[in-house]
């Protein structure tokens, strides 16, 4: 139980923080940019992420173990998994306008942006490639999604002081975003190591 | 948005290509799909074989969409647009696993995940969705080559500094600076050029630079 227990932490640690998905992966990089003019839309934005990520992440893997292995389509892997997190998308988008307009009102908007998100896709993949079980589908899911959160909100904090910085004309907007990012990205690398996965 | 009507009128397949490689480059100048742009650029020969990889889909994708374009209902073509790219990626994907595993196994996850590339599903909504063909296929062409183009500078410079090599050949018998291989190194890298695209385009064509709103 204890080495169960040891596992499920070093996923959420390894997948949070040591490969976290924006600064040594690069994945969702164009959320990741997008969305980080301002801290308000840093945080909702990673809460509403948060949430799909696990949900779809513990779908996907029930379609994956229950149906895919079974019928021999793991080959389909891709569409299956597009599928899977548009559909439950739309449809979380349709129940929160229903159910709590307040919250539809703050975190409807990331919703339509997250479908097509590359970490979506990818953490079911992972999933599906290392063979996790269940519940280490769901920390890898949550990990992510934390990591996902903490870069968002690093990043927006530092974009709203580069708002006033007398950047040269050529590098306004992306091309200092990405240089930004590579230094947050070097200082990232010095994780590296601390639990070999 | 503009370039994209204007070659639509007039369908000219060498200017719709140009037009793909340099003012609509999907990277430098439009910020979009920037993901696997900086996760496989470590060398050239990864940089390369991704750079097929879509431009093979992106072509595709297009000529797909275009031959389909009267029987999709407007009202669901978001998913059929997805389930037609996820289907040629799911191509490209085996068929790199067939033919080259050592390169599979370290840029397999990109390659899948060309799927969620807004490159190709904003060429398969603007562009091939409205155009016959023949334009489509040469739009395709152009917006994965000014990608692969775009790819394949950005592997240049980290390889050549990262390993001092070029397609796994020493050049530089020095030792090379380890960082232009980390994450890092394609942050900077990217950044680096974009800013020299913007500056190229407020020198000489008087754009205002701004490279790219930032969208998937």
């Amino acid at each position: 139980m204890d080495r169960e227990f040891a596992k499920l932490f070093e996923i959420f640690v390894a997948s949070a923080i040591i490969n976290n998905f924006v600064f040594t992966r690069f994945l969702g990089l164009c959320i990741f940019f997008g969305v980080t003019k301002k801290v308000e839309t840093a945080v909702g934005m990673s809460i509403t992420f948060t949430a799909v990520m696990m949900i779809s992440a513990a779908m996907s893997w029930v379609i994956f173990t229950g149906i895919m292995v079974p019928l021999d389509i793991t080959f389909l892997k891709i569409v299956i998994f597009i599928g899977i997190i548009a559909s439950f998308v739309q449809a979380s988008d349709t129940i929160m306008r229903k159910v709590s307009p307040g919250l539809y009102y703050k975190l409807g908007v990331y919703l339509a942006l997250i479908s097509t998100n590359c970490i979506m896709l990818a953490v079911p993949l992972i999933n599906a490639g290392e063979h996790y079980g269940f519940i280490e589908s769901i920390t890898l899911g949550l990990g992510s999604g934390i990591g996902f959160a903490i870069a968002l909100i690093i990043m927006a904090s530092i974009r709203e002081k580069l708002e006033l910085a007398d950047v040269p004309v050529p590098f306004r907007g992306m091309p200092i975003a990405f240089v930004t990012t590579g230094l947050i990205a070097l200082a990232f690398t010095g994780f590296a190591g601390i639990i070999t996965m | 948005m503009g370039a994209i009507e204007a070659t639509a009128g007039r369908p000219n397949s060498l200017q719709i290509v140009i037009s793909g490689i340099f003012r609509e480059n999907a990277i430098f100048r439009m910020a979009i799909s920037l993901c696997p742009a900086i996760a496989v650029t470590t060398g050239l020969k990864t940089g390369f074989l991704m750079g097929i990889a879509v431009v093979f889909v992106n072509t595709m994708v297009n000529v797909t969409v275009s031959l389909m374009r009267k029987v999709i209902h407007p009202r669901i073509r978001m998913p059929i647009y997805m389930l037609i790219i996820s289907g040629w990626v799911t191509v490209a994907d085996l068929t790199l696993a067939a033919f080259s595993r050592d390169a599979y196994k370290q840029m397999g996850l990109y390659i899948q995940l060309i799927v969620a590339f807004a490159s190709i599903l904003t060429r398969a909504e603007n562009f091939a969705s409205k155009n016959k063909v023949i334009p489509s296929f040469f739009d395709g062409i152009g917006i994965g080559t000014g990608f692969f183009f775009a790819l394949m500078v950005i592997s240049f410079f980290r390889e050549l500094l990262g390993k001092g090599a070029l397609w796994g050949v020493d050049i530089i018998h020095a030792k090379p600076l380890l960082i232009a291989l980390l994450p890092t190194g394609g942050f900077f890298a990217t950044g680096l050029l974009m800013g020299f695209f913007n500056w190229i385009d407020i020198r000489f064509y008087g754009g205002k630079g701004a490279g790219g709103a930032g969208g998937h």
